[in-house]
This record gives C-alpha cells, sequence and structure tokens, in this order.
C-alpha cells in the first residue's frame, strides 16, 4: 500500500494530516500496522497534554506487543477517536482513512520539519 | 543462521511472516493472527512444529531410566501407545524442561522436547546416563518432521486425507499414539482443542502439509499457538517456568508424582522445598493488554505476569502470573489484584486456569466492575 502523498510522516511511523481548522489528525502507516499484526487496544490518550516532540500521545496494543504513539511535533492533543476503542482493528483495515489523535502543533512551522511521503519510504525501507 | 525446518519453503510460499524463536526461523502467522486462533478454535489449524525434538530412548531398562529422569511416573503408562505430560527437573527441582513421553513399547520411549531447550536436554540426558548402568540408546531425530492439526475437525481433516485410518484415528483417546506406516499419530496438542500431532519422515512433510491444506485446514503460526495455549491455561518453557521454578511455583504440582519408593531427579529438593509463590491465571477488568514481566499487586504481596496476551476467544486479556502464597495456596478465584500496565495499577481478579477448552470459555461471569 503506497503512502498518501496529501501528509507528513515521522521515522516512528506515524502520519499527520494537516486539517482545515488549523489542527492536525493523527494515525499510524500501513507499514506500522503491518508490524503491529492485530491491533486489538488503543488508548491511553493524553488529551489535554501539551507534548514535547517525542513524547508519548497515546499507544497501540496489538496481540503480540504494545507501541508507543509519539507526538512528531511539539503540541497539545486535543482529542482521540473514541470509535478505537470498540473497533481497533480499524487501524490494520484502514490506517490512512482512521485517526487516533487530533493535536494543535505548538507551531505549525513545525509540520515542514517532518518527512514527506518519498521520505518517510526511503527511511523505512517500506514501499 | 537460522535453522529451518522441512517446511520452510511450504511457510515462504504461504505468505508467512518469519520471526526468530530459539534459533529457528518460524512463521509468526500467514496474514492475521486472530483469524489463526479462531480457525482453530472454530473448524481446524495446521501447524509446523518440526523445531520440537523427538528423543528416542531405547533399551531394556529405559522404563527405569525414565522413572529416574522424569517427575512423572511413566509406570503410570501402563500399556503401549499412551503418553503422559511431565517436567523434567534438575537437583535443585528446577524445570530443565517440560516434555511429553510417549511409550511406543516397553523397550522404547520418545520424548517430545522444546526446540530453544533441546540441544541442552540432550546433554541433560545423557549425563543422567553417563556411568552407562542404564545401557541406553539415545537417538535425536531430527530426520523427522511434526505437524500439528488442531481444532473441532481436525479428525475429519485427518481421515478425509487418510480414509484408511479412519478406524485407528477414531479409536484413539487422547494422550494415546498409535504408530502407522506413513505417520506416528499422537491425539496431543497446545491449543485446548481435541486435536492431532503427526511425525513424518522429513522428506514426507510437505506432502502431508499440502493434503492437510487441501482438506481444508488453514496454516496457523507461532502466534495463534501462543494466544490458544494461553487461552487454554498451559504454560510456555522459558517464559512461565525455567530451570529455577520449581513445578510448585508454576502450577504444575499435578505433573509431579511424589508416590513413595520413587527416586527421581530433584525428589529431595522439591520434599524440603517451601515454595513462597504460586500460579494463579487473571482476567484483566480495565481496558488494555497484560503482557509477561507487569508486576502484580496482591493482598500478601507482589507478584509478576508470566504469560499475558490479549485473549482472542473472550474478547479480553488475560494471564499467568506468579504471585505470593496466602498461607499454603495462591489468592482464591474471585481475589482482587492489581497489575501495574504502563505507570497504571489496573484492576483485575484472580481466575482458575484454563480459560477456555474446545471454543467455550471457563470463566464465571465477571463481578460487576465500575
Amino acid at each position: 500500500m503506497s503512502n498518501p502523498p496529501d501528509r507528513k510522516y515521522a521515522a516512528t511511523h506515524e502520519w499527520v494530516r494537516s486539517e482545515a481548522d488549523g489542527t492536525v489528525t493523527l494515525g499510524i502507516t500501513h507499514t506500522a500496522q503491518e508490524m503491529l499484526g492485530d491491533i486489538v487496544f488503543v488508548g491511553d490518550a493524553k488529551v489535554g497534554a501539551t507534548l514535547a516532540a517525542g513524547e508519548t500521545a497515546a499507544v497501540v496494543e496489538s496481540v503480540k506487543a504494545a507501541s508507543d504513539i509519539y507526538a512528531p511535533v511539539a503540541a497539545e492533543v486535543i482529542a482521540f477517536n473514541a470509535e478505537l476503542e470498540a473497533e481497533p482493528q480499524r487501524l490494520n483495515e484502514k490506517p490512512f482513512d482512521t485517526w487516533i489523535l487530533r493535536l494543535r502543533p505548538a507551531n505549525p512551522a513545525d509540520l515542514a520539519g517532518l518527512l514527506d511521503a518519498a521520505g518517510y519510504e526511503a527511511a523505512v525501507g517500506a514501499a | 543462521m537460522p535453522r529451518h525446518t522441512p517446511l520452510f519453503d511450504a511457510h515462504v510460499a504461504l505468505g508467512a511472516r518469519m520471526v526468530d524463536f530459539g534459533g529457528w526461523e518460524m512463521p509468526l502467522h500467514y496474514g492475521s493472527q486472530i483469524d489463526e486462533h479462531h480457525q482453530v478454535r472454530r473448524h481446524a489449524g495446521l501447524f509446523d512444529v518440526s523445531h520440537m525434538l523427538s528423543l528416542d530412548l531405547t533399551g531394556p531398562r529405559v522404563t527405569d531410566f525414565l522413572r529416574h529422569l522424569l517427575a512423572n511416573d511413566v509406570a503410570r503408562l501402563n500399556r503401549d501407545g499412551t503418553a503422559l505430560y511431565t517436567c523434567m527437573l534438575n537437583e535443585r527441582g528446577g524445570v530443565v524442561d517440560d516434555l511429553i513421553v510417549y511409550r511406543l513399547d516397553n523397550l522404547r520411549y520418545r520424548l517430545v522436547v522444546n526446540a530453544a531447550t533441546a540441544a541442552g536436554d540432550e546433554n541433560w540426558i545423557r549425563s543422567r546416563n553417563a556411568a552407562g548402568t542404564f545401557d541406553l540408546e539415545i537417538a535425536a531425530r531430527r530426520d523427522l518432521a511434526m505437524i500439528a492439526v488442531q481444532g473441532p475437525r481436525a479428525r475429519e481433516v485427518l481421515t478425509t486425507i487418510r480414509p484408511y485410518t479412519v478406524n485407528t484415528v477414531n479409536g484413539l483417546g487422547r494422550f494415546e499414539v498409535v504408530e502407522l506406516p506413513w505417520a506416528l499419530v499422537a491425539r496431543t496438542g497446545y491449543t485446548g482443542e481435541d486435536g492431532f500431532e503427526l511425525t513424518v519422515p522429513a522428506g514426507a512433510a510437505t506432502g502431508l502439509w499440502n493434503d492437510l491444506l487441501q482438506a481444508g485446514a488453514k496454516p496457523c503460526g507461532l502466534g495463534a499457538r501462543d494466544t490458544l495455549r494461553l487461552e487454554a491455561g498451559m504454560n510456555l518453557y522459558g517464559t512461565d517456568m525455567d530451570d529455577t521454578v520449581s513445578p510448585f511455583e508454576c502450577g504444575l504440582r499435578w505433573t509431579v508424582d511424589l508416590s513413595p519408593g520413587r527416586d527421581f531427579v530433584g525428589r529431595m529438593a522439591l520434599e524440603q522445598a517451601h515454595p513462597a509463590a504460586g500460579q494463579v491465571g487473571l482476567r484483566l477488568l480495565d481496558k488494555g493488554v497484560l503482557r509477561s514481566h507487569m508486576r502484580v499487586r496482591t493482598a500478601s504481596g507482589e507478584g509478576t505476569v508470566t504469560s499475558g496476551t490479549f485473549s482472542p476467544t473472550l474478547g479480553f486479556s488475560i494471564a499467568l502470573a506468579r504471585v505470593p502464597l496466602e498461607g499454603s495456596h495462591p489468592p482464591m478465584p474471585g481475589t482482587s489484584v492489581e497489575v501495574e500496565v504502563r505507570d497504571k495499577w489496573l484492576s483485575a481478579v484472580i481466575v482458575k486456569p484454563p480459560f477456555v477448552r474446545n471454543g467455550k470459555s471457563l470463566l464465571v461471569p465477571p463481578p460487576a466492575c465500575g
């Protein structure tokens, strides 16, 4: 599955997409869900917290392992996609159409420092 | 270099995600671990378990030797074609390995041991006979492959591919084994479902595997094998116990035969031991997933999760844990405990394993939780 060009990526396998209201939505890539396997829990979302880039914002757990979701840029966590409480497997089925968190970046210009689709693919060696 | 079973190419051809397991490159899953889990609970699944080692022990005093070597008593195998689950202990009473011993006839037994411990087991067994007093022949059968077919439809799959075995297969009780010209067929497994483990010459493995697939069994990887065995309340060596843990501390007291008059390796240590901890099952009441090494807080002290997972059959997380005894027993089923999951203490309740057998939950409805 190709990585959509309409968003930015972190080498830690998150994607972020800028929304019309100035916030960004965050999810995980196809490569990430494939590495995790069947996802059974998404939670511990730090809604309300102001995080530095690289801080843990939520956790995704598969049958096999737990994996942290990191804030790719300094941001306030403003929402968690509560649908994932009942249907965590959506992250396996439609990773690029399923957001996990909505963030308000402290400095929107920071987003420019993230990877584009080609840069992400080069960074993780995946298509 | 990782080791490969005779079915390695078959796994790759099926698109398996391969992982290292005890030095062997084995399939983790072939797409979805959860689908494979359900396949075994509802239909029939296939596992390549050729990484496990068959050790054949032959000789006039082989029964005496095994009664000395193993913590369970092979004298219970009072006829050919029967099998027993047992621990092999060291002198301190720690578990060197857990294994199934098959009595093929009264001069010939087969031990099927774990992959990661296989070389150590073979050395251990040979060292127990170093003086040669038992006049044994010990053969490590790396010329064999083993395929497990497990699930409510396992019998149907097996008799479909080998119709002439139908009477034999139907006559096979649990923990019984029969040597047929094409395979050793044992009614054993590691899933909590009915099923069979088939041992064949390495060269026959791919043909048998393909026949079983064609008959409707689906390939399943180590991921599903782990969630199935945990739901079935079965220990995993190296995780739930090792050579520093006695069978009394990991829920395997039932496999130790302390009837008078038999001196087996580790017996003296077990009889003198005062275990401080025992094994319990846990059900997580909060959301999240229990994992090994998590801390467990009980009224009598702190314990540890030894195996934890999300249970695909039950839809919540379960675990095996080693916790301090309250008097002479671990806390009773129904007791509330807390488990530290990612810096938070979550609510769990002690339950009695197994959690699932033959496709059905064995848990009583949980206490109401707020």
